[in-house]
C-alpha cells in the first residue's frame, strides 16, 4: 500500500479566549479544530467544506504547519513533522505549498513576477541565477501566461491572472502536496472556470495532490474526489464526492447542499432554515450493528464508518 | 409604471491615463413589483449604472450623460439637493456588498436606522425607535432591541445585512437596488438573505435591480435578467427564456462555465481571454475577441440592442 500524500492524525487547535478578569483576565480554550483526522491520497484531491469559522482553513494551515496544532501529529509521505524544527522541516516544505484566497496580497509589489516565480528555487538553492529565472519563465508559460509577463509587477495584472502567478510559485519546486485555501472565491465566474481547469491538468500531469479548501459547494464537485465538510472545528462527513452530493447523512451537510443556489429558475424553491442548535440535535443515531466498522455505543456523537469510504458524525445506539 | 427608465446611458471616468469609459449606452427598464437582475463580471459597468440612477457618483471625475434616466417619474439628471435626497431613501434605496463598510461604525445600528428615517419625515423620536425595532424583527433578527443597541462590529455579516436591508426598507422605497448583496456571506446565509429580499420585494410591492455576477442567485430570485459586457447590454429578457435558450454567445458561455452542473471530476468549460480594459476597450462588440463566432464584421461594428422575441432583445450579429 503507498503511504498517503498527507495524513493529519487528531489534530487540534485551542486558542486562549480571554473571558473577563481586567487586570487579572481569565481564559477559556476556543477549540477552533478538535480532533480532525484527514487522508490526503497520494495523486487525489481532498476537499475540505465548511462555513466561515468552521476551521477548515486552520486544519490547513496546520497541515503546512504554518499554524502549530496544540496536538495531534501531521504526516507528510509517512513521516511525522509534527515535531520537526525549523531547519529540519526545510525539506518538507518543498513538499508542501499552498495557494491563498487573495492574490493580491500573497504576491510582493516590488518583486517582478520572474523574480516572485523563482524565488523559492533562490530560498532553496536550486539551479543558477540564469537556470532560477528560465525555470520561472517556463512556468509563467505553463500556467497560461506569456513569457513576456516576467518583467512586470503584480499590480498590473488581473485577479486570475495573479492566481495564475500564485500557483506557478507553489509547484516550481514540483511539490507532493498542494493547499490550495479558497483559491477560486475572488475570482469572475469565467475566470474561476480557467483556473479550475488550470488547476485540474496540473494535478493531473504532476501527479500532485491537493487539498482544495472552499465553501462553494458546486466547485468542488466538479474538481475534488473526496471531501470532508468541517462544522464547529470538527468533521461531520466525508466521503467520496459524488456519496456527498447524493448521500448527504448529517444534517450539516445537508443544510449546505440545500443552500446552493438553484441552476435554473425552474428549481426554485421556499427552504426551511436549521439554527446551529437545530443541526446539532439532528445528529444522526446510528446501530451499532449497522456500521461498517466496530464502534463503541456512546451518547456523545463520534464518526463512524457507514461505509467503507463514508464516515458520518453520528450517535451509536447498542 | 416605470420605477426607473434608463435610455442610452454612458458613464465616464477622468483619470489621469485619459478617460475611461465604465458603462457606454445602456437602456434598461423596471417596472412596479418587478426585479431585475443585472449579470456581469468585475468591470462591466453592472454596479456603475445602478450608481449613476441614484446619482452617487463624485462628478466629476464621474461624467454621466443619458437621452433619458428617471426614477419613480423623476429626471435624475436634474435633480438637485431636496429632489435627490428624496428620490434616495423615499423613491429607490440601495443595499451593498459589504455590510461592514455600508454601516458608520462609531453609531448603533438603531441610531442609524432612526437618523435616515428622520431625514425623512419628521416625527416623535421614540415612535421611530419602536418602528425601527418592527423592522428590525420583520427581517428576521430575533433579539432586535438588542441589535438596536449594538455597534456594526458586533454583528455577523449576516446579521448586519438584515439590519441593512431594514434600514433600506424605512423609507417606504419603490424600487431596492441590491448589488451583490450576498458575495461576502456563506453560503447558507446567503440563501436566507435572497429569500428575505424576494419576501420583503412581495410584501412591499417593490421594484428590485439584484446586480451579481452570480448567475445562481439570478436564477433564485429575479423575473428579468439583463447580461451586460464591457459597459454594454449583451443580452436582455424573462429569466427562464434566457436559461433555456441564451440568444447571446457570452450568455451561453457564462452558463455553460457554471460549475457543478452534472456529477463527477471534470473540466469545466471556460471563456478563454480575459474581460476588456475600460480604458482602450476593443471596437465592434467588446466580447468578439473572447468569442467564438466572431468575424470581420464583429470586429468592426457593434451590433445594435435589437428586439429578437417576445420580451427579449440581444445585441449581436448572429444571435441564436
Amino acid at each position: 500500500m503507498t503511504l498517503p500524500a498527507l495524513e493529519l492524525r487528531h489534530v487540534s487547535k485551542t486558542y486562549p479566549l480571554k473571558t473577563g478578569g481586567g487586570f487579572f483576565p481569565r481564559y477559556s480554550d476556543l477549540h477552533a479544530v478538535r480532533d480532525v483526522s484527514l487522508i490526503l491520497p497520494q495523486n487525489k484531491i481532498l476537499g475540505l467544506v465548511g462555513e466561515s469559522g468552521s476551521g477548515k482553513s486552520t486544519t490547513g494551515m496546520m497541515a503546512l504547519r504554518l499554524i502549530e496544532p496544540t496536538s495531534g501529529t501531521v504526516l507528510v509521505g509517512g513521516t511525522d513533522i509534527t515535531a520537526l524544527d525549523h531547519a529540519a522541516l526545510k525539506p518538507f516544505r518543498r513538499k508542501l505549498q499552498v495557494v491563498f484566497q487573495d492574490s493580491y496580497s500573497a504576491l510582493d509589489p516590488m518583486m517582478t513576477l520572474a523574480q516572485i516565480v523563482a524565488e523559492p528555487l533562490h530560498i532553496h538553492a536550486e539551479g543558477s541565477p540564469r537556470e532560477q529565472t528560465e525555470q520561472a519563465l517556463a512556468w509563467l508559460d505553463r500556467v497560461g501566461l506569456d513569457r513576456s509577463y516576467g518583467s512586470r509587477y503584480p499590480h498590473e495584472l488581473s485577479g486570475g491572472q495573479r492566481q495564475r502567478i500564485a500557483i506557478a510559485r507553489a509547484l516550481i519546486l514540483r511539490p507532493t502536496v498542494l493547499v490550495a485555501d479558497e483559491p477560486t472565491s475572488a475570482l469572475d465566474v469565467s475566470v474561476k472556470a480557467q483556473i479550475i481547469n488550470l488547476l485540474q491538468d496540473l494535478q493531473a500531469e504532476m501527479g500532485l495532490s491537493i487539498l482544495f479548501i472552499s465553501h462553494d459547494l458546486s466547485v468542488v464537485r466538479s474538481l475534488t474526489d473526496t471531501v470532508a465538510v468541517m462544522f464547529n472545528g470538527r468533521i461531520v462527513e466525508q466521503a467520496a464526492t459524488e456519496a456527498i452530493f447524493t448521500d448527504a447523512r448529517h444534517g450539516y451537510t445537508r443544510s449546505l447542499l440545500d443552500a446552493i443556489p438553484a441552476l435554473n429558475p425552474r428549481d426554485r424553491r421556499q427552504r426551511q432554515f436549521l439554527t446551529r442548535e437545530q443541526i446539532e440535535a439532528s445528529t444522526p443515531r446510528l446501530a451499532a450493528r449497522d456500521l461498517a466498522h466496530p464502534a463503541t455505543p456512546s451518547d456523545i456523537p463520534q464518526l463512524v464508518a457507514v461505509a467503507a469510504d463514508h464516515r458520518v458524525e453520528a450517535i451509536v445506539t447498542p | 409604471m416605470r420605477l426607473l427608465d434608463v435610455q442610452n446611458l454612458t458613464v465616464s471616468f477622468a483619470q489621469h491615463e485619459g478617460v475611461v469609459q465604465a458603462v457606454r449606452g445602456m437602456t434598461l427598464h423596471v417596472d412596479a413589483g418587478e426585479s431585475l437582475g443585472i449579470v456581469g463580471e468585475s468591470g462591466s459597468g453592472k454596479s456603475v449604472t445602478c450608481m449613476a440612477a441614484l446619482r452617487l457618483l463624485r462628478e466629476p471625475p464621474a461624467r454621466i450623460t443619458a437621452d433619458r434616466l428617471t426614477l419613480g417619474g423623476t429626471d435624475v439628471l436634474k435633480a438637485r439637493g431636496a429632489d435627490l435626497a428624496r428620490l434616495r431613501g423615499r423613491v429607490a434605496a440601495m443595499i451593498f456588498q459589504d455590510p461592514m463598510t455600508a454601516f458608520d461604525p462609531s453609531f448603533t445600528i438603531g441610531h442609524q436606522i432612526v437618523e435616515t428615517i428622520l431625514a425623512h419625515r419628521p416625527a416623535a423620536k421614540s415612535a421611530v425607535r419602536t418602528e425601527a425595532q418592527a423592522l428590525l424583527t420583520r427581517v428576521e433578527i430575533k433579539n432586535a432591541s438588542a441589535v438596536l443597541n449594538s455597534y456594526p462590529h458586533q454583528l455577523s455579516g449576516g446579521m448586519l445585512q438584515r439590519a441593512m436591508i431594514a434600514m433600506a426598507l424605512s423609507c417606504r422605497p419603490q424600487i431596492l437596488f441590491a448589488d451583490e448583496p450576498t458575495t461576502a456571506l456563506d453560503v447558507t446565509i446567503q440563501a436566507q438573505i435572497l429569500q428575505l429580499i424576494k419576501e420583503v420585494q412581495a410584501e412591499f410591492g417593490m421594484g428590485l435591480v439584484m446586480v451579481t455576477h452570480d448567475l445562481g442567485v439570478v436564477a433564485e430570485t429575479v423575473d428579468r435578467v439583463l447580461v451586460m459586457y464591457g459597459g454594454k447590454a449583451m443580452e436582455q429578457g424573462p429569466v427562464q427564456a434566457i436559461f433555456d435558450a441564451p440568444a447571446h454567445p457570452y450568455t451561453r458561455a457564462l452558463l455553460a462555465s457554471i460549475p457543478g452542473r452534472t456529477s463527477g471530476r471534470q473540466r469545466l468549460v471556460e471563456i478563454r481571454g480575459a474581460s476588456p480594459n475600460p480604458a482602450n476597450p476593443p471596437t465592434g462588440c467588446p466580447f468578439h475577441p473572447r468569442c467564438a463566432l466572431a468575424d470581420a464584421r464583429c470586429a468592426a461594428e457593434m451590433p445594435p440592442f435589437q428586439s429578437i422575441g417576445p420580451g427579449r432583445d440581444a445585441a449581436c450579429w448572429r444571435p441564436q
